[in-house]
């Protein structure tokens, strides 16, 4: 027996307490594991920033001050933050069913383009309307994009990390060939665009604020699967099948339903980032849409761990350190690519921290402990 | 001599030969990583890398060979990253993948800056196309050295899979981990250095886009084709000789928009250049299966289960 004074007490007075701080416990090892990851990653990278000549004070100072110094710094971090809150759920939700689905950026460029192509057909029509008709075909057309995905893994056998980053080239290569051909505006000279949705369909800016409405479709998205995956059927049975698919089919789930549901979800999240990027900051599609925010909310979900809330303070991490690059650049006269090299740094770090769940005994239910 | 519309096949027959060298590099090298039993999605990454150290290295010292070479060491480093990090217990080797991914390209994008605008020493060619008379033949029959040493490679793992202790340590090792513990071989030690070897293989593959074909150094130099060779390596079925004609396949296809373009048709320039990535997702969806495990496919490898 151990030498452990909580072992001791009479078993019926602990179980409480004792559930309580595993609860605790778990939570403490989920928040402090992938912080002291990201902390040794700032030092690495800072040690990487020393090698080529800059002061890593510096450049952590300036991504401070480009971030979250001021409020314009947070209204950009925000903006930033908006899209990739959304794509960091379409590779979240089908982690729940276990799956590593990394092509939100494709779902998010045709959920974009067919939420313009909607909004210029709808002119004229009321706002609310046609936000709402945007906002449902670019969902539909990124959860159809990624629950493909998903059908190729599940009837099919195709790995879907592979398959889904095929489908992101072969979107981004659809969308170039529409949106330089049958849609394209022949108004727009340099940029080739589709045509406007004009000023009246545009989604506004929360009051107060010079952040656009996206950020709180993202928050309420967030918060939706949380519920979701936490607190009903369907997401237990996800859970389950993410788990072990085995146990799921002799439980009787419909392991190929729940699949394309988890898959269809997270590419509709990604498809409304699209749709958020056109309607409330671009006004059209065109190739900025192409920003690599899907791939931004790989990373992002694998730091919050798949957990639909950790999402959010992650995303608006990740979207700070992008608002500061501008200023990286002038500032330190670093690359664009700066950013990439502490995105790439932080993203091998937190997977190689995987391995510390349940190395630390202070994280562990007592009755383990011996 | 204008060969018209002629020209389209030769265009992808010379095209296959050579866009397929990189291909080559990379399916050989995660075909290498597969058979001992992890996957290596960051090949892509590796590619990039490559593809900028070895453009950067024949830039600063004149020789592009010594390009090859640094390019085939960064790649080995990175691809060792991967291994030490993979050999961790409970760290997912497909999510390393896309980490490394992303880390390749960011380095090469960040230590690349310098090197985008100015011209390096490429590598040379061998004509073989020489007594033809048309000026199109004869550039689909320029062959590069390094695709004829991509060839004899894919010949000399073939044998060696079969035919060597080391090859069937490797093999044993990706089919069953138990079975390679049990005759007394470090599992991960196996793996760490297959897929160091394989990053090796796949730096070199980055290096022969910036040094050959296309030959300049760009941050959109590489589009994907290290994930595709990651899918050829499934459809060639773990078969280093089958990787060979499948880079070849790849390599047409890469070239299809191209060809196209050179005759005139532009309308659907994106939609050609596409091809490759439809190619390869029908090849996985035709050659895939939810039932049973593929043929030749190492026991341990999880991209398979």
């Amino acid at each position: 027996m151990p030498a452990d004074g909580a072992m001791t007490l009479p078993a019926g007075s602990a179980v409480a307490p004792a559930f309580t701080g595993h609860r605790l416990r778990r939570a403490a090892e989920a928040f402090v594991i992938p912080f002291g990851a990201l902390v040794v990653a700032m030092i690495l990278f800072g040690i990487f920033m020393a090698l080529i000549g800059k002061n890593p004070l510096d450049v952590y100072t300036l991504i401070y001050k480009g971030g979250f110094s001021s409020g314009f710094a947070w209204q950009n971090t925000l903006q930033r933050a908006a899209p990739v809150i959304l794509t960091a759920l379409c590779v979240a939700l089908p982690a729940q069913a276990g799956l590593i689905i990394i092509g939100g950026e494709g779902a998010l460029v045709l959920g974009g383009l067919a939420a313009a192509v909607v909004g210029h057909a709808a002119a004229g029509a009321s706002p609310l309307v046609a936000q709402v008709a945007m906002a449902l075909i670019a969902m539909i057309v990124g959860g159809t994009w990624i629950a493909f995905a998903g059908a190729l893994r599940h009837y099919r056998g195709v790995n879907e990390t592979i398959s889904s980053l095929l489908l992101t080239y072969i979107a981004i290569a659809l969308f170039n060939h529409l949106v330089e051909g049958p849609l394209r505006d022949p108004g727009s000279l340099n940029k080739p665009s589709t045509q406007p949705i004009g000023d009246a369909l545009m989604v506004g800016h929360i009051p107060g604020m010079d952040v656009h409405w996206g950020l709180v479709y993202g928050l309420v998205f967030c918060a939706a699967c949380y519920v979701l995956v936490r607190y009903t059927v369907l997401g237990f049975a996800l859970r389950i099948v993410g788990g072990n698919v085995r146990a799921a089919r002799l439980a009787g789930l419909r392991v190929g339903g729940l699949v394309l549901v988890s898959c269809f979800l997270g590419g509709s999240a990604a498809g409304l980032a699209g749709m958020v990027e056109v309607a409330a900051v671009h006004g059209n599609a065109n190739a900025s849409l192409i920003a690599g925010y899907g791939y931004a909310g790989i990373l992002v979900s694998f730091i919050a761990r798949h957990n639909p809330l950790a999402v959010i303070p992650v995303a608006i991490l990740v979207g700070g350190i992008g608002a500061s690059n501008g200023l990286l650049q002038r500032r330190l006269d670093l690359p664009d690519a700066t950013v990439l090299v502490l995105q790439g740094i932080a993203f091998m770090v937190i997977l190689a921290a995987e391995t510390l769940y349940g190395r630390f005994r202070i994280f562990q239910p007592r009755e383990q402990q011996k | 001599m204008d060969l018209g519309w002629w020209g389209v096949p030769v265009a992808v027959l010379g095209g296959a030969i050579r866009v397929s060298t990189p291909f080559l590099f990379v399916s050989l090298g995660e075909c290498l990583t597969e058979k001992s039993g992890r996957i290596n999605l960051g090949l892509e990454g590796i590619l990039v890398m490559g593809a900028m150290s070895g453009y950067g290295v024949s830039y600063l010292t004149g020789s592009p060979w010594l390009g090859v070479l640094v390019a085939g060491i960064a790649g080995l480093s990175l691809g060792l990253l991967h291994g030490l990090i993979c050999s961790l217990p409970r760290v997912n080797d497909i999510a390393v993948g896309i980490g490394l991914m992303l880390l390749g390209t960011g380095l090469a994008f960040f230590l690349g800056k310098p090197f985008v605008q100015p011209k390096a020493p490429t590598l040379p060619a061998i004509h073989l196309g020489d007594w033809a008379s048309s000026p199109q033949v004869q550039s689909a029959l320029q062959i590069n050295v390094l695709f004829i040493i991509g060839a004899a490679l894919a010949l000399a793992l073939s044998w060696a899979f079969r035919n060597t202790r080391w090859g069937l340590v490797v093999r044993m090792v990706g089919d069953s981990s138990d079975a390679a513990r049990a005759m007394g071989y470090n599992v991960n030690q196996v793996r760490v250095l297959a897929t160091a070897a394989g990053g090796f293989l796949a730096g070199v593959g980055g290096s022969f886009l910036s040094l050959y074909y296309p030959g300049s150094w760009n941050e959109g130099l590489s589009s994907g084709q290290g994930l595709m060779a990651v899918a050829l390596v499934i459809f060639a079925r773990w078969q280093p000789l089958y990787c060979f004609y499948a880079a070849l396949l790849f390599g047409g296809a890469g070239a299809l928009g191209p060809a196209l373009q050179s005759v005139g048709i532009t309308s659907g320039y994106y939609l050609f250049n596409a091809t490759p990535y439809l190619l390869t997702l029908a090849i996985m969806i035709a050659t895939c299966s939810p039932s049973r495990n593929l043929a030749g496919a190492p026991g341990e490898l999880s991209v398979t289960r």
